[in-house]
């Protein structure tokens, strides 16, 4: 059974369809990339998956299980965690605390023993302090823990969101454009990181990017993307010499004479 | 050696502002420099052991002896420490969770009214068999009561309201407390619940359950002269455990996840974050405080009535937060001793002094404007009928060049293991 499987899913706005019975498939191990024109629908599929939009038509299954009506916490609790396209921190939390609250499905204190500061409410603090700090670590901010998120460099805020993202123990990931606005090396440091966690951390990545040296660098399938509709799949090969991939970045021939 | 200095500088500062205000029982002046002592504990750079040592001496010792010397002065502690527990409650919801509650004195009425109606005779109207007023040994069950009341309420108008984000929460709040306020003034007819606008009186005291102790210790109480002390100690009490609550609150995920609400609440809950239920529950743990507070508020005052708990009174608390420091708890305490103490003392005391200079005829020599007889100051310029006035050039002034409050809230929050963040 694949991790996730993604059916026929449609999602319109009034009268523009932003996601038109586009089908996924994404197996454990593996790094799946989206790519597309802007405005194909990408980040609508990935809101579609998080639980930011319910879907109009179409099966979400995660390990088999529908998500379907489940809201987006429930989602995450799930283990599908995501990252934003224009990053969404908690500016004012420090990038421990950022975390921490990436970890909150996962801490089981109840609001007595929070109240009584009960021996089980303090373990399970360090222990959560302690792994999220291991996280941090794991995504290069060692050391950076204390400081507000806000306050942070633009590569280490889009490392802080996937370290936040990581602290659910998520099975999936979704990065939605995780390098941009990055330099050659921290686009560098950020594939190896990408490409660690598989496996290590996480069953399966699935990346929105632009960035072609990065999609065509780490990704094991590639699905496309046009006007809400999956126009072409395959690995990085496969696509890179697809008719219509080509005709969806560059436009038709016919088009480009008139030009 | 420098700890040493500081620790004699703060030990020196609070005996000679307790010993001035001892000597000049009615000097204004003298209480507001030692009410300051408690701001010079908080900054003082010594061990945490010590600030509490100092403050224990202040609240639990200092405090009440001068409050023997003027009355009046346990009266202004009673009031700070009621709106201190008001601010406190406000700041989890506004502060903690960013949730505009505007009409948070409808809880505080609720839990007012709790106890008005059934530690009076008010409840015989309603209930057949005279068993009312209830004696005052139900004050503290019905303190539970109270806390168990505002948190339903709180959670019950939260159901249909916390979809709801922004302004339009805001909105909402606002409205719920005037229709509190409606139901309290005409709740007297076909059935008398609250009886009007006439307010209920007289409202059972807390009971004097330590009178045996002191009279086995040969010691007779007036209850006239214990009371304000009686309810000074509840009142710090109740100050104590709102701290303590908030600050256990805010150190663990609850804290955190509430935090996440209010700086982004999608991410929030892309990160598993049940984004209703972590603000059902700030509102009504917000509820609950005002509640039980409002419980003590009536015992106090023995007499309510729905006047005390209009419009102003919820923008007076959100004020103190604001300006203390949304979301800083030494913040919010800081703000609702200002803004109580400018408004009991500062501004009374104004109006007092210019009271004063009017009647005693004398000429005053101003720079630029020669002679001037200050009783042809207008008798309509009455500093302590300007409360809103102050209020609201405060609230600007702080808008404009500080808006996150005079504490703000501190972005690395203590560590698990109670340390602070690195």
């Amino acid at each position: 059974m694949a991790l996730l499987e993604v059916d026929r899913v449609t999602k319109r706005f009034g009268g523009l369809v932003a996601v038109n019975e586009v089908s996924l498939s994404l197996e454990r191990g593996t790094i799946a990339s989206l790519i597309g024109p802007n405005g194909a629908g990408k980040t609508s599929l990935f809101n579609l998956l998080s639980g930011l939009y319910p879907p109009d038509e179409g099966k979400i299954l995660l390990n088999g299980n529908s998500l379907l009506g489940l809201g987006p916490d429930r989602i995450a609790a799930a283990g599908i965690g995501r990252t934003f396209q224009n990053i969404r921190l908690f500016g004012q939390m420090s990038a421990l605390e950022n975390v921490l609250v990436g970890m909150h499905p996962r801490l089981r204190q109840t609001s007595v023993a929070v109240l009584l500061r009960a021996g089980s409410f303090r373990r399970e603090e360090l222990q959560a302090a302690a792994r999220a700090r291991e996280i941090l670590a794991l995504v290069g901010l060692k050391n950076k823990d204390g400081v507000a998120a806000r306050e942070l460099s633009y590569g280490d805020q889009r490392r802080l969101e996937i370290a936040r993202a990581l602290g659910s123990g998520p099975q999936l990931l979704l990065l939605d454009e995780p390098t941009a606005g990055m330099n050659f090396s921290e686009a560098q440091f950020l594939m190896e990181l990408l490409r660690r966690l598989v496996g290590e951390r996480v069953q399966s990545l699935l990346i929105i990017e632009h960035n072609m040296r990065v999609v065509m660098g780490i990704s094991d399938r590639i699905s496309v993307l046009d006007f809400g509709q999956k126009i072409a799949e395959g690995s990085p090969a496969e696509v890179r010499s697809d008719a219509r991939v080509i005709e969806a970045y560059l436009g038709r021939g016919k088009w480009a004479e008139h030009a | 050696m420098k700890r040493f200095a500081y620790v004699f500088g703060l030990a020196g500062y609070i005996a000679l502002a307790s010993l001035w205000v001892y000597s000049f029982p009615q000097s204004v002046f003298a209480f507001l420099v030692f009410e300051a002592s408690l701001v010079g504990i908080y900054f003082c750079p010594v061990a945490d052991k010590l600030k509490l040592f100092f403050l224990v001496v202040v609240t639990v010792i200092l405090l009440p002896v001068l409050g023997s010397v003027n009355g009046y002065y346990l009266e202004v502690a009673i009031q700070v420490g009621i709106y201190i527990a008001l601010a406190l409650g406000l700041n989890i919801v506004v502060g903690f969770a960013g949730l505009l509650n505007l009409g948070f004195v409808a809880f505080y009425a609720l839990g007012a009214y709790l106890w008005a109606i059934f530690g009076s005779a008010q409840a015989n109207a309603f209930i057949a068999g005279g068993h009312f007023p209830l004696s005052a040994g139900w004050f503290f069950p019905f303190l539970f009561l109270a806390i168990a009341a505002g948190a339903v309420t709180g959670f019950v108008l939260g159901l249909p309201v916390l979809r709801l984000r922004g302004d339009y929460l805001a909105i909402v709040t606002l409205g719920f407390a005037e229709v509190m306020r409606a139901l309290l003034n005409n709740l007297d007819k076909p059935i008398n619940f609250t009886n009007g606008p006439r307010g209920i009186t007289p409202i059972q005291r807390p009971p004097l359950f330590f009178q045996g102790l002191l009279q086995a210790l040969g010691i007779t109480v007036e209850p006239a002269a214990v009371y304000p002390l009686y309810f000074y100690f509840l009142v710090l009490v109740l100050v104590a455990a709102a701290v303590l609550v908030s600050r256990r609150l805010e150190d663990s995920a609850i804290g955190r996840a509430w935090k996440a609400i209010r700086e982004d609440e999608t991410a929030a809950a892309t990160v598993g974050i049940p984004v209703v239920k972590m603000k059902l529950f700030a509102f009504a743990v917000g509820a609950a405080f005002a509640s039980v507070t409002g419980m003590i508020f009536a015992a106090k005052q023995v007499f309510i009535n729905p006047e005390s708990f209009t419009f102003m009174e919820s923008i007076g608390v959100l004020a103190m937060v604001i300006l203390g420091g949304a979301g800083s708890i030494p913040g919010v305490v800081l703000g609702a001793m200002v803004l109580t103490i400018l408004n009991l003392q500062l501004l009374k005391g104004l109006s007092l002094w210019l009271n004063g200079l009017r009647q005693s005829g004398t000429l005053l020599y101003l720079p630029l404007l020669g002679d001037f007889d200050p009783s042809q100051i207008p008798v309509q310029f009455e500093p302590a009928k300007y409360e809103r006035l102050v209020f609201g050039a405060i609230l600007i002034v702080m808008m404009i060049f500080r808006p996150q409050g005079i504490l703000p809230a501190r972005t690395s929050g203590r560590n698990a293991d109670g340390t602070a963040g690195s």
